[in-house]
């Protein structure tokens, strides 16, 4: 059930209306039940993999309290010496890590059978074909929708109650609404057991300001969604069927720069203004990213829940791992202390670049695109301190002029990484990348090109005014959430600008026949 | 008071609304009344008076074959034509049933050439034939009987969801005709004068693998059949004197074998034109798919004579109310055709 279907706002409006009526106390339940029925949408068979991971989690997250529960009363048991705590400890640390290894082996094990066995096929068959063997056929199998984040979101809550950070939920019921809550299972957010479990299980209060609040931001993200991603996605398809060299490349850059922007805060609009209706918070996923002054500041503003989860749940335990440590001391020893601490720090980045680009899509573009970036940040920090020199000495680079250069410097270069994205294959991401430099490429191309692309000059007129509308909004957003100014406008105002927005999108919405852009773009990770 | 005061603005709103929705649904959705006029036909039905001594039902070829004009000039035959691009048998069916719920005619003609096909084949035509339907149970059916796979029934219940990106494409035609139509038919007939000839030499018949009707296109005939029985009204099935797309032997042979299982009387025009004095020289405006003018007065001339004798469909010329909105409709028949010979430069 795609969030743009008549079904799905049909499902929500049927949804919304009963969970008005019902008690406070019935809420959550009712909303396991619509988790339940959104997921099953998808294919009656995808219930069992995310039953599957329900019931792991839970059981481990339960066993795992259990075992604090039993250290904690075997340290309490009578005079113990400092040497027999210490090996109760340890003792029952293992048995801990034995448990958590043994439910994420299951769960990543499911998410690399139905994910990545093909890609781990392809990698295979190409060593095989070295050696004159003849290749293996893969299995495919059918991805269910979403499992990148609900697997992620168990193990991150399997994670934290391992480290005793949030206590395991001993509800069933709970914990499966927690990793199903479906608003945010298509597309993430990838949210935290303790940041969610505060208004999930007992939403806040509910009123017609609460439903208003949370439609509006519904409604923004159709706008964005509708308006602008699935209008320019007619014309990147089209470039990325083909017409994708020189300007068009260039063209191709932007326009999916963009795209994917308006598609996926669309999408986490939609999904923490339903949340918001229903009286629950989600915490917020992006930060408007494309203001960001660098990469490393692009990456705390943009996925922020993916990146945070990759950075608390693979990048703090590799880096801290016994084998980095040990690889310190050696690395120590023959670059020097500077440089020896450097080496583990920037493997284990890379670790967590190639996992993070391997999440978004089992192929070697996904993998290169995320290894990029690694590169890109890894040199940035080199060049932190030589940079942090030449600004001493040139004082006005700090200035807004300067802000602004830095600002589209990331945009571009954010925009340049975004064409792994475009297409499957490395050298069809090459091919358009360096055709921009081919002034050969660019024979004959016009703006007037952009009209072959299956948008009209109206459709890029329109959605030029909704871009800079977009812009306009997310960065008015920085002095405050734009909801709360719009609450404070006259009635009669506020009442013609919600149904100027709502009309925007019922008009101008790319959606119906004529246009296949319906999914979002997330889904697939 | 405050409560008052909030529920007096939110119904403001809503009704604001709900005004700026219909409004914006009106100016978007098309209005049929420049180039595809075809689409406008149905809805023209509702603002008759309705008290048909005939009704005919079908296709492209009804609504363009047969003048209720000729048939009210000549034999004093009050007719409409609830004909339809296109029209699916399962389409034609409920608007049968949508027409027995307004009126009893004594005769319905119902054109066979649609048994030909048992599903939908194209959107558009699906559109052009339910949009102007009444909402009732029957096009409730109806659209559910037509709907294509990618079709959703929302969109007919709410058009601005499927005509949304006009919004680039609007004409002045449909500004024009924002709240109130014009009339594009003369009672359903969609009326032609310029004239293309059947080329002489006619390509080949293409052999198909499997001349049977569809069983579905075979019940929703039943249920016509059926329909007219149940409410005393005398069906003609017919086949229109179309030459092209092909009317196949052995198609004719099944409707025949049918018409007389069920004591229905079955006319194929084709098999008549002499008779008729159809010369597809002159008498069609597309190589034979269509009549014009000059074919439809004759195959109504023809048909009134079957209708007034064999069915005993009254000569109604006597009521004068009746006579009157026929001097308007003659009237507005004549100026076309003066409009129509300028058009197309015809003395």
């Amino acid at each position: 059930m795609l969030f743009t279907s008549y079904e799905f706002i049909g499902f929500i409006a049927v949804l919304l209306t009963v969970y008005y009526l019902v008690p406070r106390r019935a809420r959550p339940p009712l909303l396991l039940a619509a988790s339940c029925a959104f997921y099953a949408f998808s294919g009656w068979e995808n219930l069992l993999f995310i039953a599957c991971t329900v019931l792991s989690v839970w059981g481990g997250g339960l066993l795992l309290e259990k075992n604090l529960a039993r250290q904690k009363a075997r340290l309490c048991a009578g005079e113990l010496s400092a040497a027999d705590k210490k090996a109760i400890r340890d003792g029952e640390k293992k048995k801990r890590k034995g448990i958590l290894a043994a439910v994420l082996l299951l769960n990543l094990g499911i998410l690399a059978a139905v994910k990545y066995l093909g890609f781990l096929t392809e990698g295979l068959n190409g060593v095989l074909g070295l050696f004159g063997a003849a290749p293996l056929s893969a299995a495919s199998l059918i991805v269910p929708m979403g499992i990148s984040f609900y697997t992620f979101q168990s193990i991150g809550y399997l994670v934290d109650v391992f480290r005793g950070a949030v206590p395991a939920q001993r509800s069933l019921w709970k914990f499966a609404l927690f990793v199903s809550f479906f608003p945010q299972l298509v597309q993430g957010p990838i949210s935290r057991y303790g940041d969610l479990s505060r208004t999930l299980f007992e939403p806040l209060p509910l009123s017609y300001a609460v439903l208003r609040r949370g439609l509006v931001r519904v409604l923004w993200g159709y706008f964005k969604k509708l308006v602008i991603a699935d209008r320019l996605s007619v014309a990147v398809l089209a470039m990325t069927g083909g017409q994708d060299r020189g300007g068009f490349a260039l063209a191709l850059l932007f326009l999916y720069t963009i795209q994917l922007y308006a598609d996926f805060t669309g999408g986490i609009d939609v999904t923490i203004g339903l949340a918001e209706a229903m009286g629950v918070t989600v915490a917020e996923n992006f930060r408007r990213p494309y203001l960001a002054v660098s990469l490393k500041d692009y990456w705390r503003r943009w996925h922020i829940s993916m990146c945070t989860w990759f950075r608390d749940y693979l990048f703090y335990p590799v880096s801290t791992s016994r084998l980095m440590r040990s690889l310190t001391k050696g690395t120590k020893k023959v670059f020097g202390d500077k440089a020896g601490r450097k080496v583990p720090l920037y493997l284990s980045s890379f670790i967590v670049w190639g996992a993070t680009g391997l999440w978004h899509g089992a192929n070697w573009n996904f993998l290169v695109w995320g290894l990029s970036n690694w590169a890109i940040l890894m040199v940035s920090q080199e060049l932190e301190g030589a940079w942090g020199a030449f600004r001493k000495r040139f004082p006005k680079t700090g200035g807004k002029a300067w802000r602004a250069v830095a600002v589209g410097r990331t945009f571009l270069l954010v925009a340049a990484m975004n064409l792994f994205d475009c297409y499957p294959t490395l050298g069809g991401t090459f091919g358009a990348f360096f055709s921009i430099f081919d002034p050969r490429a660019w024979a004959g191309f016009s703006f007037s090109s952009l009209l072959s692309l299956g948008l009209t000059g109206a459709d890029f007129a329109l959605t030029g005014v909704a871009v800079v509308l977009m812009f306009a909004v997310s960065c008015a957003g920085a002095w405050g959430d734009v909801r709360d100014r719009l609450e404070k406008m006259p009635f009669a105002l506020r009442v013609v600008l919600l149904l100027l927005l709502f009309f925007a999108v019922l008009i101008f919405g790319a959606y119906g026949r004529g246009y296949d852009a319906g999914q979002f773009i997330y889904n697939r990770f | 008071m405050k409560r008052v005061k909030t529920i007096l603005r939110v119904l403001c709103a809503l009704l604001l609304f709900i005004g700026t929705f219909l409004l914006l649904q009106s100016l978007l959705t098309p209005k049929y009344v420049d180039d595809v006029v075809e689409g406008a036909f149905v809805a023209e039905y509702y603002r008759e008076k309705k008290d048909h001594d005939v009704i005919f039902i079908g296709d492209c070829e009804v609504y363009e074959n047969f003048s209720p004009a000729v048939l009210w000039e000549e034999y004093g035959v009050n007719s409409y034509i609830r004909g339809s691009a296109e029209q699916y048998i399962f389409q034609s069916y409920y608007l049968l049933e949508d027409t027995f719920y307004y009126e009893k005619p004594s005769v319905v003609v119902f054109n066979v050439q649609s048994l030909q096909f048992g599903e939908a084949q194209s959107e558009a035509y699906n559109r052009m034939t339910l949009e102007g339907m009444r909402w009732s149970p029957a096009k409730v059916a109806a659209i559910r009987a037509s709907m294509t796979e990618d079709e959703h029934f929302i969109e007919y219940v709410f058009p601005l969801l499927r005509y949304h990106d006009r919004w680039s494409d609007l004409k002045q035609t449909d500004f024009q005709y924002l709240f109130h139509k014009k009339t594009v038919s003369h009672n359903g007939y969609y009326m032609r004068l310029d004239a293309k000839a059947v080329p002489e030499n006619l390509p080949p018949v293409k052999p198909l693998g499997d001349y049977s009707f569809s069983d579905r296109a075979w019940s929703y005939l039943d249920r016509i059949v059926e329909a007219c029985k149940r409410e005393g009204v005398q069906l003609l099935l017919i086949k229109a004197p179309s030459v092209f797309p092909h009317w196949y032997d052995e198609w004719d042979e099944q409707v025949k074998a049918y018409a007389e299982k069920q004591g229905v009387r079955y006319i194929n025009f084709l098999e008549h034109t002499e008779e008729i004095g159809l010369d597809f020289a002159t008498d069609t405006y597309d190589a034979g798919q269509h009549m014009n003018l000059s074919g439809a007065e004759k195959c109504a001339r023809w048909i009134g004579r079957i209708l007034a004798e064999d069915y005993g469909v009254p000569d109604r010329r006597g009521e004068e109310a009746l006579s009157a909105a026929w001097a308007g409709k003659l009237a507005s028949y004549r100026a076309e055709i003066e409009e129509q010979k300028e058009r197309y430069g015809l003395s």
